[in-house]
């Protein structure tokens, strides 16, 4: 028998913040999945709030591109505040 | 836009990667051996959480009042998470939970050999949360800057989830000691048949483990065997002392030159049965979970048959 697909698993640690990827499991189906990610990644109070996702559904950048990809961002240095020098005496900048 | 390199320039960013102590993630490239030793150490950790649950498991029905047996429930179905964990950390790097089962069952992948010895009393669930979980914390909490990304990980989030482990199984024992003279036996007793097998948990002395130089280099492992072993001796002394029990080692002793304890050698040849299948409970262990992976079949193809009709909850 094949396996239950893989779903990958991100929590709400609490109001306020991102979910976060914690990990994976397989389950048959979108509903087993949310009950077992309550199981195995929140027996301690580690969530107010679950998102599970089919893993085959997940689009990602590829590691082999990640020069081209990221490249474009490396040499604009003028997008980071500390770019630009000011004068000390100025206040609240 | 994808250019392709050459191996010898992948091996030098990976290199490159493990230099600057920085984690290697799933899709990264990385050497053949890296992915086949973490795959072998991953799943072996993975398989011991799960046959761990067995030694334990076999007390819950006989825990001595509902308070034990709710820590014992939530015990073992912490190791179940912490394999689960696991093998989702193998997952990243190609090789399925089902694949990794079916290697345990047919008896082509290990697991700790301390899941081999029965447990004869009660005041064995105490000392195994006190030495084993101890022992297997020494192991795991430099594992947690181990160079895989979600071996890290899941070894953090299991690390937390220990010191409850450890800490119940001592507090057992401590209740026990302010017992009857009986119960005080029971501990020390149990002591005596654990305390060997807990420091056989390191593995095998470092002139004999030929595999910790490259896992050390490839930043699998962070400290040898016999260091970790050592760690673990000179912490245990002193719950010991503090629990009022000894241990079974007559050559153990502070060595104020060293600043650590002395000890007696395990009985490696021992070890070397257990690992190859002939300590007290190997077969035992194995048609165990054999068992309760067939049981268990009829349960994944009703919810694979539930899933396939698509009905909304």
């Amino acid at each position: 028998m094949s396996e239950w697909p893989l779903y990958e698993v991100f929590v709400r640690g609490k109001r306020g913040l991102n979910h976060v990827h914690v990990g994976s499991l397989h389950a048959a189906d979108d509903d087993m999945a949310l009950l077992h990610a309550r199981d195995v990644y929140t027996r301690r109070n580690e969530g107010v709030s679950i998102w599970v996702v089919r893993a085959d559904a997940i689009a990602a950048s590829s590691p082999d591109e990640k020069d081209p990809l990221f490249a474009p961002s490396g040499d604009k240095v003028y997008r980071h505040p500390t770019f630009y020098s000011i004068p000390d005496d100025v206040p609240h900048m | 836009m994808t250019t392709t390199e050459s191996d010898a320039e992948l091996q030098v960013g990976f290199d490159a990667t493990i230099a600057r102590n920085e984690r290697i993630e799933p899709r990264d490239w990385m050497p053949e051996g890296y992915r086949k030793t973490l795959v072998r150490q991953i799943a072996q950790h993975a398989h011991s959480e799960i046959i761990g649950m067995q030694p334990e498991g076999n007390w819950i029905t006989r825990a001595p009042s509902l308070r034990r047996k709710a820590i014992l429930l939530a015990k073992v179905q912490d190791e179940a998470g912490h394999g689960l964990y696991l093998y989702s950390a193998t997952e990243t790097l190609g090789v399925s939970r089902g694949e990794l089962t079916e290697l345990l069952i047919e008896g082509r992948q290990k697991y700790s050999s301390i899941f081999n010895y029965p447990t004869l009393s009660y005041a064995d669930v105490g000392t195994i949360g006190w030495l084993v979980d101890g022992a297997a914390i020494c192991n795991q909490v430099p594992l947690c800057r181990t160079s895989y990304g979600p071996y890290g990980r899941a070894m953090i989030r299991i690390c937390k989830e220990e010191s409850f482990h450890q800490r119940q199984g001592y507090e057992l024992l401590t209740t026990m000691m302010r017992g009857t003279d009986e119960q005080r036996a029971m501990v020390q007793e149990s002591v005596d048949r654990f305390w060997w097998p807990a420091l056989m948990m390191f593995g095998p002395p470092d002139e004999d483990s030929p595999n910790t130089a490259q896992s050390m280099a490839w930043g699998i492992k962070r400290n040898t065997n016999d260091d970790l072993r050592q760690r673990f001796v000179d912490m245990s002394v002193p719950q010991a002392e503090a629990l009022g029990v000894t241990l079974p080692d007559p050559q153990l002793r502070w060595n104020e030159e060293r600043g650590h304890h002395d000890f007696g050698e395990p009985d490696w040849q021992e070890f070397m049965q257990v690992v190859k299948g002939n300590g007290p409970c190997n077969r035992q262990r194995i048609a165990h979970r054999r068992r309760a992976h067939e049981d268990g079949a009829w349960v994944r193809e009703a919810a694979t048959a539930f899933a396939a009709k698509g009905v909304p909850a």
